[in-house]
């Protein structure tokens, strides 16, 4: 009989995540730096209208695009003049189960099914539990979603409980975890009793699955503006939301159009604590995925992330959680719409990167998501005020995450702020040195595929090589 | 409370003790147990109370063992209170709004 403590499923987490994949990544670990990003995506062997077909089929994508009019007329208000770009928005809340999320999962467990698994195993607290267990329930596939939910004291924000309840309402059995990473540990004990498949975000099958929603975003800016939009806004976690529309974009011929990531800066929470889990008011879109994952996207539960998001990421700009919340109020009270958290981390960078662009530019908020209970502000908001922060009307560069949310007393509160990509780049390129046994990159494949996973050039990682060689 | 077999209960297990958890977590962490919280249909014993070791029989059949910690737990989140601040942030952008569609 298998030994189960933690040290022995750990020891075996290799060979579990490959058997439930139903993927041979063999090929893509001969190297310990470089492999062939576009054969392991080539993995999935649908061309983007099969898979269009596919999701169309569990009733996936193909949502509306909305043009934000009121926003955008706000965001010229404050803009110098002629300056003030139209906003748009997709709205991915019109997915089965609420969110893009769906994308991902269709495709995943459109795959699973094939492979011939009975049943998928997620590990997530997002939205992505409630896509898989819905695109599992479609599918007549048992669903289990280990999620991450409370504290030590048994309580978990609102917004955390309602991704639960979602859930369970598509008949998911969901394992509630308290506070920290060893969650894999019994995400790989579920995949080790029950050989269900492991329906990770971040097989080449979940990005694929998102490739569409690029090609819609370009078919109906097409169609409302006359071409592709200017910028194209993705709220950013884990990074398969911007890789999948990114190369979607790409496919669909949008090559000039510009990739802006948006986080909620988090900066001073960590992850895994059990004290600042409550003391974080957004689950995800945040810094605490979103600056590891762009730095080091191998970070997950498959041998190669397929979301590389460094890859296709102009630029990354950082958003308070007060001017998000912020923009939740005003995507209700000013378009009409009620739609949950993810979204709005992009749209409230949009806002504020609308004032720096032409009139007749055009951005793209590539997602909203349901606003079901506990996913409001109101809810959010008052349950950090029965736990002691501070929420207060201000400017939002005076938020301290983990002890205030400040409102914006001023729409034009709302600014760009850039994350130093150059930082991001380096690091990467510095943690893949750590790769190699002689601590040096000197193969010429190595330094390809470093400056295509920094969208930079062969130049470029050879001053970051050389410098730190130096030191 | 009291619960009887059949009942759809919420059961709770330590997954990890604080002396088993990784070592790369913080202290606060590291401190407390890893829990696990389930939902099933009871199984046995015929009747337990609140701590006492119960089997479960999950949505999907499998079985889990357990301390008896809610019968039927409701969900609890709710809308919350309405925010002020945000209130104010609504009527404050839609008089900017206004007062620039008269200037224009």
């Amino acid at each position: 009989m298998k030994q189960v403590d933690y040290a022995s499923v750990m020891a075996r987490r290799n060979e579990t995540m490959l058997s439930a994949l139903g993927l041979d990544y063999s090929p893509f670990l001969e190297h310990p730096i470089a492999f062939d990003y576009e054969a392991l995506m080539g993995m999935v062997d649908y061309d983007v209208d099969t898979i269009r077909r596919i999701q169309a089929d569990s009733g996936v994508g193909d949502t509306a695009l909305i043009e934000l009019k009121q926003i955008t007329e706000l965001g010229r208000l404050l803009a110098p003049p002629g300056k003030g770009a139209r906003i748009f928005v997709k709205d991915e809340a019109a997915n089965p189960s609420g969110s893009y999320k769906a994308r991902r999962a269709s495709l995943s467990l459109h795959h699973a099914q094939q492979a011939g698994f009975r049943g998928a195993v997620a590990a997530t607290s997002g939205n992505y539990g409630a896509a898989v267990a819905s695109q599992a329930a479609m599918r007549n596939l048992d669903c289990i979603v280990v999620q991450e939910v409370f504290d030590s004291l048994g309580i978990g924000q609102p917004e955390i409980l309602e991704k639960g309840r979602a859930c369970e309402i598509y008949g998911a059995e969901v394992l509630q975890l308290s506070v920290g990473p060893e969650l894999f540990y019994q995400f790989l004990r579920v995949l080790e009793e029950t050989g269900y498949f492991n329906a990770s975000l971040y097989t080449p099958y979940a990005i694929a699955g998102v490739e569409p929603l690029g090609v819609e975003i370009v078919e109906q800016m097409t169609a409302a503006t006359g071409r592709a939009p200017d910028v194209v806004m993705c709220t950013h976690a884990g990074g398969g939301n911007l890789t999948g529309t990114a190369r979607g974009l790409l496919k669909a011929g949008a090559t000039d159009t510009q990739v802006v990531a948006a986080s909620v800066d988090l900066t001073g929470l960590h992850m895994a604590s059990d004290r600042d889990f409550n003391r974080k008011h957004f689950t995800t879109g945040h810094t605490g995925f979103g600056i590891p994952f762009a730095g080091w996207p191998d970070r997950t539960d498959v041998p190669r992330n397929a979301a590389r998001a460094l890859r296709y990421m102009d630029r990354y700009l950082l958003l308070k959680q007060g001017e998000v919340f912020y923009m939740t109020e005003m995507l209700a009270r000013l378009e009409g719409l009620e739609r949950g958290p993810a979204g709005n981390v992009a749209l409230a960078g949009a806002l504020a990167l609308a004032q720096e662009m032409d009139a007749g530019q055009t951005i793209v908020v590539q997602e909203t998501e349901y606003a079901g209970a506990g996913k409001q502000p109101s809810a959010q908001l008052s349950f950090a005020r029965s736990r002691g922060i501070d929420i207060r009307r201000g400017d939002s560069d005076d938020e301290v995450p983990g002890e205030s949310v400040v409102i914006p007393d001023h729409p034009s509160r709302l600014r760009v702020r850039d994350v130093d990509l150059d930082r991001v780049r380096k690091s990467l390129i510095r943690k893949a040195t750590t790769l190699v046994p002689e601590g040096r990159v000197t193969r010429q494949e190595d330094i390809a595929f470093l400056a295509a996973e920094t969208r930079t050039d062969t130049a470029f990682v050879e001053r970051v090589l050389e410098a730190q060689t130096r030191n | 409370m009291q619960s009887h077999c059949g009942q759809w209960v919420q059961i709770r297990t330590t997954v990890l003790a604080p002396g088993e958890r990784a070592d790369s977590i913080p202290a606060e962490t590291q401190h407390v147990p890893l829990d696990r919280r389930v939902k099933g249909w009871q199984v046995a014993p015929e009747t337990a109370r609140a701590g006492d070791d119960v089997e479960v029989r999950s949505t999907l059949g499998r079985h889990y063992w357990g301390r008896l910690e809610a019968i039927n737990p409701p969900y609890g989140h709710d809308f919350g209170a309405a925010i002020p601040e945000l209130l104010e942030a609504g009527e404050q952008a839609r008089a900017i709004l206004t007062q620039g569609r008269k200037s224009s």
